[in-house]
């Protein structure tokens, strides 16, 4: 039986959030309309806000459905960009960080070419931010910031950035925070209230929920341009049918994820410790790639000097354990990181990544069959040596 | 044995994978990255290194229940093909990039990482067999379908590389039948076209290709007396042989077309003239290769044939290695033979070895 250590990918559905998805797979009614099934299907998406605004300590109005983390991190970037720069252009320079996301990265870069300017908050060889800097240039440019959109948690490294301390900075000089907390959600707590953020972007399937639901929270003091425009669904934020079911699933998911947070995340931590301890041990050129930084308890990604990390993602696969590069593009090739590469390492460093992320259904076995299998994969690794 | 099936997402390595899986054989599909921005490349069905492809090796690998992987080569494809196709143009050679994938990529890249990773062999869609021969060593012989034989383009491989190489479409009859194979596997890439083209020069314009990369330069064309003819943008643009876009004035004194029959890219110059002064009786090249077990007096001049095209019939000679260099002889002249080229002697259907060609000699003119 193979070995699924690419949670961070997406991780299995729970059982228990396939009985209430199924369940209401077969809910008649369009929950917008006005007639007695539309409301029986509103009610459900509505019991889906609740669970989902509790599990972040949201308000229930601040939840915006819509199909998960990469089109969240769209309309906050997009939307908050347009909201900011309305009726005129008065605030043009969009910040982010170089290690962000795709999502991010790639609706940052589709703004410049509408004409915004962009400044990346640098980070240093662990991956943290560099806050210091961010201030000395909100210091000199803060009139001009639209928006400030930075990662809770990296889905490749797992480093975690101090959000309360970036908003308090951010806040100072009037400018919203978007934050993608895909990776973090479920993992490590994340207090909406308490976050200062302006909006928050999470996704289902990454702690035992479907695919194809997510929401970005959105403070109600913040006004966001429609990215999706249509019947003015979701505070005229997204529009497109409501998937009742979907939510219902969500909501399953993120209230079980929280409820058993503190208890998960100590045990994943445990797992993710030994794992670690034992890579040390049988890889001395492995390179943990946070360090000492602040980082979630189920996610461990190495560099291996002298090792490509397709060879060594394709010799675990063969041999039954499941791993991942961190990034491929749509064509299946494993590029080099493009996290890695702005944490200062070099190309060849940053294609030989390996990234092995827990989820809740992963047990000590696990670890244990991801260390037995390392040591031949390793060899025949070296042996391959470097791409190209 | 565990193979790796090359999968280039067409028709031929589809169905190559599919009979060393009916083999028995451990069957992994790898597909080759070849372009580090793959959608800047041809987004039609014709090429190798697309997102398509990409995607329709990997479907044919799930309807065959192989695990399928794709592996960067990209960078080594810039620096051992591409550059070296444009360094080849700009020195007045005309370079064959498909040899050089094979021999670089294909079967050094690909196959030293496969065997590090523990497989046994690499099985590509090339139509070719290699089989034992009586002295027990293992030979590369032609295709069986004459029409697709591509022996040519692996004239490259050693005797270390035949060990693991499989091609299991050197026995088929003609490509319908793989077609028909296919089709009847369910693969859905049964009735994609043939690729033909240069797989990293997007829409097939090779001079425009070449032109954007290495600049354009003016120059002059001249005839073997020196005698300026005209002018023309780059020598890259010219190949031995070519009558065509040579954009000359007036006509010649005996009113005949002309060919180029040289390029010197150091003086930027081409020369032309008439075509009989193409022929070739003698060619030579010092980088060859033996295909397999290598000839027991290379010395001696032995009976072949020699092939210097892809898809171009072959042609009897004698050979001999004579002073470290490959030396064939032609029993008939040859027109448009260009250095750069690669010509691969055969003995019967056996390949038994190759040379880039140097230098060529030809009838009343001696080009270097």
């Amino acid at each position: 039986m193979a070995v699924y250590l690419d949670n961070a990918a997406t991780a299995p559905i729970r059982p228990e959030v396939v009985e209430v998805f199924s369940k209401h797979l077969q809910v008649v009614g369009n929950p917008s309309a006005v007639n007695s099934f539309g409301q029986a299907a509103r009610r459900l998406v509505e019991e889906a806000r609740e669970e989902i605004a509790k599990a972040l300590n949201a308000d229930r109005n601040e939840i915006i459905f819509l199909s998960g983390g990469t089109e969240a991190d769209n309309l906050a970037v997009k939307g908050l960009f347009e909201a900011r720069n309305s009726p005129e252009m008065a605030r043009p320079v969009v910040i982010s960080v170089a290690t962000e996301h795709h999502a991010v990265i790639e609706a940052v870069e589709a703004l410049e070419k509408r004409g915004a300017e962009t400044w990346w908050i640098p980070v240093d060889e662990r991956g943290v931010l560099n806050l210091v800097a961010l201030e000395s240039f909100l210091a000199d440019r803060g009139e001009s910031v639209a928006l400030i959109s930075a990662m809770w948690a990296n889905n490749e490294t797992g480093v975690i950035t101090d959000i309360p301390a970036l908003t308090a900075i951010a806040n100072k000089y009037g400018v919203p925070v978007h934050s993608d907390a895909v990776a973090a959600f479920g993992h490590i707590p994340v207090d909406f209230a308490a976050s200062g953020l302006a909006a928050l972007s999470v996704t289902a399937h990454k702690i035992g929920g479907p695919v194809g639901i997510g929401a970005l929270v959105v403070s109600r003091a913040t006004q966001l341009g429609a990215q999706i425009h249509g019947g003015g669904h979701e505070r005229g934020m997204r529009s497109g049918t409501l998937n009742a079911s979907g939510a219902k699933a969500f909501g399953a998911a993120a209230t079980i994820a929280v409820a058993e947070l503190d208890a998960e995340s100590a045990r994943l931590g445990r797992l993710v410790e030994k794992l670690v301890g034992g890579v040390a041990a049988i890889a001395p050129e492995a390179r943990f790639s946070r360090a000492d930084a602040p980082g979630l308890p189920n996610n461990a990604h190495f560099t291996f000097a002298g090792s490509s990390g397709d060879s060594l993602l394709f010799l675990l696969d063969r041999a039954g354990v499941a791993v991942s590069n961190g990034s491929a593009c749509q064509a299946g090739v494993s590029a080099a990181s493009h996290v890695l590469l702005a944490m200062g390492r070099d190309v060849a460093e940053a294609s030989g990544c390996v990234r092995v992320t827990l989820g809740w259904q992963s047990t000590e076995a696990d670890v244990d069959a991801f260390l037995a299998a390392l040591p031949q994969a390793l060899e025949g690794a070296r042996k391959a040596g470097l791409p190209n | 044995m565990k193979v790796l099936a090359a999968m280039s997402g067409g028709v031929d390595s589809a169905v190559a994978a599919a009979r060393a899986v009916e083999a028995g054989h451990e069957v992994v599909g790898v597909h080759l990255a070849l372009s580090r921005m793959p959608g800047t490349l041809r987004t039609g069905s014709r090429g190798c290194c697309t997102i398509e492809d990409s995607m329709d090796a990997q479907r044919a690998a799930n309807i065959l229940g192989i695990p399928y992987y794709v592996w960067d080569f990209s960078e080594r494809f810039k620096a051992d093909v591409v550059d070296d196709f444009i360094a080849e143009y700009q020195a007045g050679r005309t370079p064959n990039p498909c040899m050089r994938c094979n021999e670089r990529i294909k079967f050094a890249a690909l196959l030293e990482k496969a065997l590090a990773l523990g497989f046994d062999a690499v099985c590509t869609g090339h139509y070719a067999s290699v089989i034992t021969g009586e002295s027990g060593d293992l030979e590369l012989h032609r295709g069986l379908d004459a029409l697709k034989d591509q022996s040519y383009v692996l004239g490259v491989l050693t005797a270390e590389q035949l060990k693991h190489s499989m091609f299991p479409l050197g026995a088929t009859a003609s490509k319908a039948e793989v077609r028909a194979e296919a089709s009847r596997r369910g693969l859905a890439v049964a009735q994609k076209p043939d690729s033909y083209d240069i797989c990293f020069i997007p829409d097939g314009d090779t001079q425009g290709w070449l032109s954007d990369r290495v600049g354009e330069a003016e120059g002059e064309i001249v005839d073997r007396d020196g005698s300026v003819l005209g002018k023309h943008m780059g020598a890259h643009n010219f190949t031995v042989g070519q009558r065509k876009g040579l954009n000359i004035g007036r006509p010649a004194a005996d009113g005949r077309p002309r060919y180029v029959l040289e390029v010197q890219p150091r003086s930027n110059r081409v020369v032309v003239g008439p075509q009989e002064a193409l022929a070739v009786t003698e060619l030579a090249g010092s980088r060859f290769t033996w295909c397999g077990l290598a000839p027991e007096a290379p010395e001696a001049w032995f009976d072949c044939e020699v092939q210097v095209r892809a898809h171009s019939p072959s042609e009897p000679a004698t050979a001999a290695v004579v002073d470290g260099e490959l030396v064939v002889k032609l029993a008939q002249p040859l027109h448009g033979v260009a250095p750069g080229q690669t010509a691969v002697i055969y003995v019967g259907t056996r390949v038994l070895g190759q040379t880039t060609i140097d230098r060529t000699v030809s009838a009343d003119l001696v080009t270097s």
